[in-house]
């Protein structure tokens, strides 16, 4: 039987993978854009599942809210992206080092 | 009934509408050409509307089933935000037109992200929170790399965007754990959960998480790591915005999450916001003195005021909003000066930031000197000024909620922190005598310069009656 717990943990893996992905991570600037995005799918695991265990839809338009919001984070993200390859030649974490701090 | 909610969100909606108005003009006429016009148009339009909004309603409206807030405590910090965006947008523009870096979308982007703020602040729900929290920030890491031929700002606008995303991961599981726990997303009933039983140990960790999302935003220690680097690469206009409005939108909307919708477990979140408010006072105070760059100084003078900042929500009383309020305007009004003289440092038409350079600058331009003199008394807390009165609101709130132990660290942390700005007096007046900056500074950057210097000294009779509104607004949230 798979019960509310068993969605939270999975959620609260993921989130946590997520962040260790991007505290971690020292080669590849796309590496944490993936885990920015497991971050949120984690959420959105927890929200569907309170939804479903609550009997309350809100959870469920909160995450279509998140999946929106996420794509148009995702879309930014890689402009910026772009844009600092264009003026650097790399996306290593490690150097994005012009400023220390 | 829905043209009933739609009325309470105008001021929203003809921000909105002006915004993409403003975007089709740019992008069917002429482009760049059309940003000094777009800029005083939008500045104008967002002192209407702060005019409106200040005046114009009254009472306690909810629209959308309690989603979106209408209360005295919105229109406060709204008024605060439209018209510091205002004032900042268009101290900016002389400094981009002249270095060939205007672009139309400049105006439209802080408009967008000002529409999310004052969402933000209105939010009465978590979804709302959530939607106008990604709108404010989505416009601003755009704005951080304005300025996409350049490696700084690219390099701002990409740490800015790592980190924010982060903090907006961080806030939305609180969200969600809030949500599974209290069983809804409106704050009235989340309070309502709250009031009924004890605590559960989810909504905790909820209510951590979303404090900890919105630490971030507000830049609180340990959650700064963004600050100074943002604000040294980022365009200095655009720093401006990150230093003025951004951040009483995070702040007004910690207030609200804290007491409309956490407000029965004030004993749990006074906790953490006093840790991050020491926390913050004394890294922003010390950390700043090492350093040369005065866009980075502004920075880490930026952490240690959300700290007072901090230190008024942390009393957890309708008095500690109030000084919350009343610190913020002061803060916002301080920083428009200082950025006003930032953006005109320049030697030989190249900006300069280190401060170093302002060497006997009291010798060329006495007048200017003497309003960054009482700028910078005013940041420091020196008693003649307005800024004395900000912290002396704060730290009176502390005391009067049994905090005394974090007003005294509040006085510490203000002494170590006047250091550095008196030092940049002291380079003003009894420096070296060196290379001078050019005397150049546009009339828009010298009138609010002037104003806001004006405002720490004549502000000190009634803080131009902002107190009794601030007090309105703070009673509204605090039940």
């Amino acid at each position: 039987m798979v019960g509310l717990e068993h969605y939270l943990v999975v959620a609260a893996t993921l989130f946590v993978i997520g962040i260790f992905g991007i505290f971690l991570n020292r080669k590849n600037v796309i590496v944490i854009l993936m885990s920015i995005e497991l971050m949120l799918l984690a959420v959105n695991i927890n929200l569907v599942a309170f939804s479903s265990f609550l009997g309350d839809l809100v959870g469920q338009v909160f995450t279509m809210f998140v999946l929106t919001v996420a794509a148009a984070e995702a879309a930014i993200g890689l402009a910026i992206l772009v844009c600092f390859f264009r003026n650097r030649g790399t996306i290593d974490v490690e150097d994005i080092n012009v400023m220390k701090g | 009934m829905i043209s009933a909610d739609i009325s309470i969100v105008l001021p929203e909606i003809a921000l909105a509408i002006f915004a993409f108005g403003a975007l089709m003009f740019g992008v069917y006429t002429g482009k760049d050409r059309t940003a000094p016009l777009l800029i005083w148009l939008t500045a104008g339009f967002m002192v209407a509307l702060a005019f409106w909004l200040g005046v114009g309603a009254t009472g306690n409206r909810e629209a959308f089933g309690g989603m979106f807030v209408n209360d005295a405590f919105a229109r406060f910090a709204k008024v605060m935000i439209l018209l510091s965006a205002a004032a900042v947008l268009v101290m900016g523009q002389d400094y981009m037109q002249r270095r060939d870096m205007l672009r139309f979308e400049f105006p439209v982007l802080v408009s967008l992200s000002v529409i999310g703020m004052m969402i933000m602040v209105s939010a009465g729900d978590l979804m709302a929170l959530y939607m106008g929290l990604e709108l404010q920030s989505l416009a601003l890491y755009v704005l951080a790399s304005i300025r996409r031929d350049h490696a700084k700002s690219t390099e701002a606008g990409l740490k800015y965007f790592m980190l924010g995303a982060l903090s907006s991961g961080l806030l939305l599981y609180g969200a969600s754990l809030t949500y599974g726990f209290a069983g809804t997303t409106v704050f009235s009933g989340i309070i309502t959960t709250l009031q009924a039983g004890d605590m559960s140990l989810g909504l905790l960790f909820g209510l951590v998480f979303l404090l900890t999302g919105l630490a971030f935003k507000v830049s609180a220690v340990p959650f700064h790591m963004w600050t100074p680097d943002v604000y040294e690469g980022a365009p200095t206009p655009v720093t401006a915005v990150f230093a003025t409005a951004p951040k009483i939108a995070a702040m007004a909307l910690l207030a609200r999450l804290a007491h409309d919708a956490f407000g029965p477990a004030v004993g749990d979140w006074t906790q953490i916001l006093a840790v991050l408010a020491v926390l913050s006072m004394f890294l922003g105070s010390i950390a700043a003195i090492g350093q040369r760059d005065i866009k980075r100084l502004m920075a880490y003078s930026s952490i240690a005021h959300m700290g007072y900042a901090l230190v008024g929500l942390a009393a957890g009383t309708a008095g500690g909003v109030q000084a919350m309020l009343v610190y913020m305007a002061i803060y916002v009004t301080m920083n428009v000066g200082a950025f006003a003289f930032i953006l005109a440092m320049e030697r030989d038409g190249r900006p300069v930031t280190d401060i170093r350079s302002l060497n006997m600058y009291s010798r060329h331009e006495p007048l200017k000197a003497l309003a960054l003199l009482v700028l910078m008394f005013s940041l420091a807390g020196v008693p003649p000024t307005v800024g004395f009165f900000g912290k002396l609101y704060v730290l009176r709130a502390a005391v009067e909620a049994d905090m005394t132990w974090l007003a005294i660290a509040g006085v510490i942390a203000s002494v170590i922190g006047a250091y550095y700005y008196l030092r940049i007096v002291y380079f003003m007046y009894f420096g070296e005598e060196g290379e001078t900056l050019d005397r150049r500074m546009p009339p828009v950057q010298w009138g609010l310069l002037m104003a806001s210097a004006a405002v720490m000294i004549v502000g000190v009779v009634n803080l131009f009656g902002i107190d009794p509104l601030a007090a309105v607004a703070a009673q509204t949230l605090v039940r």
